[in-house]
């Protein structure tokens, strides 16, 4: 226990357990809506957008932040009329727009002076990338995705069952589809630099499927996707500390083994029935 | 006394004319059946009256509800169908019309959820998950959750699409049960000739324009019911 607590007596750990916790904790509650909105690559599409607009940020030498949030936020509308549009198929669409704009950023990062370590982390992610604005910008975005998420839970539970019933009582499902695409957009960027543009998407899908192995109300899968999120987060980035290897990577296989888990304790419940 | 009227309503989906110069009213207690062949317009005809698609011309009236005080039991979607979520749960979003800007739901809210599970008999799957239950069962919970929304006007889409003989025979009793013991005034989009006929008040056959509209006896004297009905026996 003494060990655990002198990890967070570094600053960078414990800015990156705050920011993270938050980023997982968001993730995990859109990536219920996602998966079952049948919307999950949506999180991997933004993630790779994320990612050519970092590099390009850094070859410019502009804020990575303020560059890569409003190009994600754009390509999340673009992603989800893509996905509602049902002349193209919405799945292959996005594979095509994530491929491009990771190769656009791998382009654009060559040209300006090769893959230094600065990309690498954002593929694969880092803890020491955060600075103390991005910190302080990371907490208020993730607070803001948590704070519209707990109002209009009902209303964000009505578009993901039947949205059809939910257009017809008077809702504005558009703008609520557009809301979560906004969200998603935003705690894809902030959660990116720690977990990588190739990992973030296990952020948002894992506890979902995880959680939905065993709870059968939206509101348990809800609260145990949330709960398992930040506690994969914090196991994977204490494995990461003492294994000394990427967070992201860490975290992402601390999911996969609690998702087998869930999975094996659900079928032999099924079994004992 | 009228609960709502199309007035010479046109409708375009996908660039075709599917509905076309259609006039016809509901009156308060109808069971009315919208009856039809595939690309009829029927659906089209529906999404009209909710305000999921605009009038190209003409114009729905409702009178005494609003167009989002419908209780619309849409047809399934695959999504629903491994959704984990409680039958409450499904039953309480019929009232989030309700509850406005209120970001939770009142007592009052739960009351009318409860009630409505009561009255279709479901109040003791109330805690199960909804993917677990029977195809009758599930229509019998978004039958509640439609019923939360309003008690004036139901608006079922072919709502025995995909249930066997017994639960179909079920569904449409509790259907007429509403309609004349509870006075709840229903629109049923359907396939299923025999029981539109067998049920409905009035009958409106849709072919893009109004082929017939008004009493189903009426109806069944004419040639259109003879054609279309025939037809489904042979699909039979």
């Amino acid at each position: 226990m003494i060990d655990l607590f002198s990890i967070f007596s570094y600053t960078f750990m414990a800015r990156a357990l705050a920011v993270g916790l938050l980023v997982a904790l968001c993730a995990a509650l859109l990536g219920v809506c996602l998966v079952l909105k049948r919307y999950s690559m949506i999180g991997d599409g933004l993630s790779h957008v994320g990612f050519g607009a970092l590099s390009f940020a850094m070859a410019m030498n502009l804020a990575p932040l303020a560059v890569s949030v409003p190009v994600v936020v754009l390509a999340a509308f673009f992603l989800l009329r893509l996905s509602e549009n049902s002349k193209i198929k919405g799945d292959a669409a996005i594979a095509i727009v994530s491929s491009s704009a990771l190769a656009l950023g791998v382009i654009v990062t060559s040209l300006a002076g090769g893959m230094n370590a600065d990309v690498h982390n954002y593929m694969f992610g880092s803890i020491l990338a955060m600075s103390r604005g991005d910190v302080i910008l990371s907490i208020a975005l993730s607070l803001a995705v948590l704070i519209l998420f707990i109002l209009l839970y009902h209303n964000i539970f009505a578009v993901t069952f039947d949205e059809n019933f939910a257009r017809a009582t008077g809702l504005n499902v558009r703008l609520y589809n557009m809301l979560i695409a906004l969200l998603t957009a935003i705690t894809v960027v902030v959660g990116m630099r720690m977990m990588g543009s190739l990992l973030m998407s296990s952020l948002i899908i894992f506890p979902a499927l995880t959680a939905m192995r065993l709870f059968k109300s939206f509101k348990a899968v809800v609260l145990c996707a949330a709960i398992t999120s930040m506690l994969c987060f914090f196991i994977g980035m204490v494995m990461s500390f003492y294994c000394a290897v990427p967070t992201g990577a860490s975290v992402v296989i601390v999911s996969l083994f609690v998702f087998i888990l869930f999975s094996t304790v659900a079928k032999l419940g099924v079994q004992k029935k | 006394m009228r609960l709502l009227s199309c007035e010479d309503l046109c409708m375009h989906y996908d660039s075709i004319n599917a509905v076309c110069h259609v006039d016809f009213s509901v009156e308060e207690g109808d069971y009315l059946c919208v009856v039809g062949e595939n690309g009829s317009g029927k659906s089209t005809l529906m999404k009209g009256i909710l305000g999921l698609l605009p009038p190209s011309h003409g114009r729905v009236v409702f009178s005494g509800l609003s167009q989002n005080e419908i209780g619309y039991l849409p047809q399934q979607t695959v999504v629903q169908r491994d959704f984990p979520a409680s039958v409450w749960e499904v039953v309480l979003s019929g009232c989030n019309s309700r509850r406005g800007w209120h970001p939770f739901y009142s007592k009052e809210d739960a009351n009318r959820a409860n009630e409505m599970l009561l009255l279709l008999n479901m109040e003791h799957v109330k805690n199960r998950s909804y993917r677990e239950l029977s195809g009758g069962q599930q229509q019998r919970v978004l039958l509640a959750r439609a019923l939360c929304a309003t008690e004036k006007l139901l608006l079922l889409d072919e709502p025995a699409a995909g249930l066997d003989p017994t639960a179909t025979a079920e569904l449409y009793q509790i259907i007429k049960d509403l309609n004349q013991k509870r006075g709840v005034t229903v629109i049923m989009v359907s396939h299923d000739m025999k029981n539109a006929v067998a049920y409905g008040t009035k009958i409106l056959h849709m072919a893009t324009h109004v082929q017939f509209f008004g009493p189903t006896d009426e109806y069944m004297k004419t040639e259109a019911f003879a054609r279309l009905s025939g037809g489904a026996h042979h699909n039979d």
